[in-house]
């Protein structure tokens, strides 16, 4: 009798836990339709004629038809956009490097060391993280423009080999934190001065963090806007960001939707990719650190 | 290199550099160019206050714009945070194939600032678009998104709303480091899930709370990309928000001085919002070491 009773409790706690699971998964995949539909809608739009864009709410085209991208790619300016990629990229690596660098000795100066001033400055780079960057714009342009440097990628690029991006400073100390000292007291003792420590012993550990600092750089750099807006005038210079613009400013009479879909699409394929193919670390590094506040 | 006391120095040359240089110089040129007259083809003239009494006193575009922006960051950052959060709690359960859907949420935020985004967002709103496409479906009317002010803040707000990846990721890591043994000593006592979410999860992630909620504040006063993208600020100014206009009087009017003394109007107004924020922290901000 106490047998088929307690048989019974167990058999309504599992439907009880079934169902909650069937709920959970019902609720995330609910919301993964919401949260993609749009960019799928997206997808499908860039293979329909003009015309049957908004016709429908399916996102599945009636016919796959690749003109838009042949056509789009060829831009209705002189360039295509070839250059345009080109250029981003001549922005996005030279950026990606120089801050995986500065920012690497940044963080490990904070976070290995005692020296003088360290209760100063390091609030102050604390303070930096939520100065609002909006402040400095004006006068950077005015001096780039006085140094002559107006319409070229330097004053783009330049800050991130000074370790500007304080938001990877603060990240990278943290990770660094989370690695004991004991590694390089031994490493000192096997005769490693401090920047053997550092390239030898504490980089390849906080690799993980390293490819999430490139993955975020990369992605924010090459979707910048504001920046190539205010400092490239010359079209053959343009990145990517503002070519798309560009087309979109085109305001004639056949204004073909398809064509700036198809674009967009191709612009958003490089923040894609570059995330799935450092997910794993990405994922892996995000929890092994963290971001303590 | 021996080790020194200066050798930490040595490593944060380029940083120091840098702070002096990006950030120190450009703040304190920018207070000095809000008390001038400059449109970059003559030197700047010295005029006092005057930016600053005419922005007050004599420009309702400053007004407008300012309440735009006010009205964009207080209901972008809260309703950005709770659903980061409430999103964030879901993920870390333990369910199979959860990988998944991190990244499916993930998505729209990694695209960011993506001008895609923006066509995107034109797009889903156009009066013949997506959404209204929907609306009609379930029988309701059409709604003229970017022809009613509201219409058009509530897309821009939406579009950040939707990019709640980064602030979602941040608590996710906070969520997976709460000691276990915390929820089951409240289980035992018998609390109900609800009751735990309120009573162990929340306050243990009030510092992460913070964290976010600063740095969403902070980026909230500046966005730009948004409302220059997607509504061109309009209809009526009605999401003109104030880096749009520090942007226009710069480089379409070429107003250094002016621009300069918005940007430092701005600055102070997120100071005393943080400042406002962490004078209160101490009082719901739980520390589990006593905070240092």
């Amino acid at each position: 009798m106490e047998q088929a009773i307690n048989f019974k409790k167990n058999r309504n706690e599992r439907v009880k836990k079934k169902v909650s699971v069937f709920f959970k998964y019902f609720l995330l995949i609910l919301g993964t339709l919401l949260m993609l539909y749009p960019i799928l809608w997206l997808f499908g739009a860039s293979f329909k004629s003009n015309t049957e864009i908004f016709k429908s709410i399916w996102f599945v085209p009636s016919s796959f038809d690749f003109t838009p991208y042949v056509e789009g790619w060829k831009t209705s300016s002189q360039y295509t956009f070839s250059t345009y990629f080109l250029n981003s990229f001549s922005i996005v690596i030279p950026k990606v490097l120089l801050t995986l660098i500065s920012c690497t000795l940044a963080a490990y100066g904070f976070a290995r060391f005692n020296f003088p001033m360290k209760k100063i400055l390091f609030p102050m780079m604390i303070a930096t993280l939520f100065l609002p960057g909006i402040v400095t714009r004006i006068p950077m342009y005015i001096f780039w423009k006085n140094a002559g440097l107006l319409d070229s990628y330097i004053p783009l690029i330049a800050n991130s080999a000074f370790a500007c991006d304080t938001f990877f400073v603060y990240m990278l100390i943290q990770f660094f934190r989370t690695i004991p000292t004991e590694l390089d007291e031994a490493a000192r003792i096997d005769g490693c001065n401090s920047f053997g420590i550092m390239t030898r012993v504490l980089v390849p550990i906080i690799k993980p963090a390293l490819i999430t600092v490139a993955l975020f750089q990369f992605i924010w750099t090459f979707t910048d806007f504001q920046g190539p807006l205010i400092y490239i005038s010359s079209v053959d210079k343009y990145p990517v960001a503002i070519a798309l613009r560009m087309a979109l400013d085109t305001t004639s009479a056949d204004f073909s939707w398809n064509k700036n879909i198809a674009m967009s699409i191709i612009g958003l394929l490089p923040s894609i990719l570059i995330y799935f193919a450092a997910q794993k670390h990405f994922i892996g590094g995000s929890t092994a650190g963290g971001i303590k506040g | 290199m021996k080790r020194n006391k200066y050798t930490g120095l040595f490593y944060l040359t380029p940083w120091l550099i840098g702070i002096c240089f990006f950030v120190i110089y450009p703040f304190l040129m920018s207070f000095y160019y809000s008390f001038t007259n400059y449109s970059l083809l003559d030197e700047p003239a010295f005029i006092g206050f005057d930016n600053y009494i005419r922005m007050f006193t004599n420009d309702p575009t400053f007004w407008v714009s300012l309440k735009a922006t006010i009205k964009f960051v207080i209901f972008t950052v809260p309703l950005k945070l709770i659903f980061a959060l409430f999103i964030a709690y879901i993920m870390n359960f333990k369910l199979k194939g959860i990988g998944f859907f991190r990244t499916a949420y993930y998505i729209p935020s990694i695209l960011g600032a993506n001008v895609a985004i923006a066509v995107l967002w034109q797009f889903l709103f156009k009066s013949d678009g997506l959404i209204n496409m929907a609306l009609n479906m379930v029988g309701m009317d059409s709604i003229g998104w970017f022809s009613s002010p509201n219409g058009a803040m509530f897309t821009i707000v939406l579009l950040r709303i939707w990019q709640f990846g980064s602030a979602m990721v941040i608590f996710l890591n906070a969520l997976s480091e709460i000691p276990q043994e915390l929820y089951e000593a409240s289980s035992i006592d018998g609390a109900s899930k609800f009751r735990q979410f309120f009573s162990v999860t929340l306050p243990q992630l009030t510092p992460i709370i913070f964290f976010n909620l600063i740095l969403q504040l902070v980026q909230a006063f500046q966005e730009f990309d948004g409302p220059f993208l997607v509504t061109g600020g309009g209809p009526m100014k009605s999401t003109y928000l104030l880096p749009m206009y520090i942007y226009e009087s710069a480089f379409k009017n070429f107003d250094m001085g002016y621009s300069g003394a918005l940007s430092w109007v701005l600055f102070v107004m997120i100071m005393i919002f943080t400042t406002i924020l962490f004078k209160t922290s101490s009082k719901w901000v739980f520390y589990a070491d006593g905070g240092k």
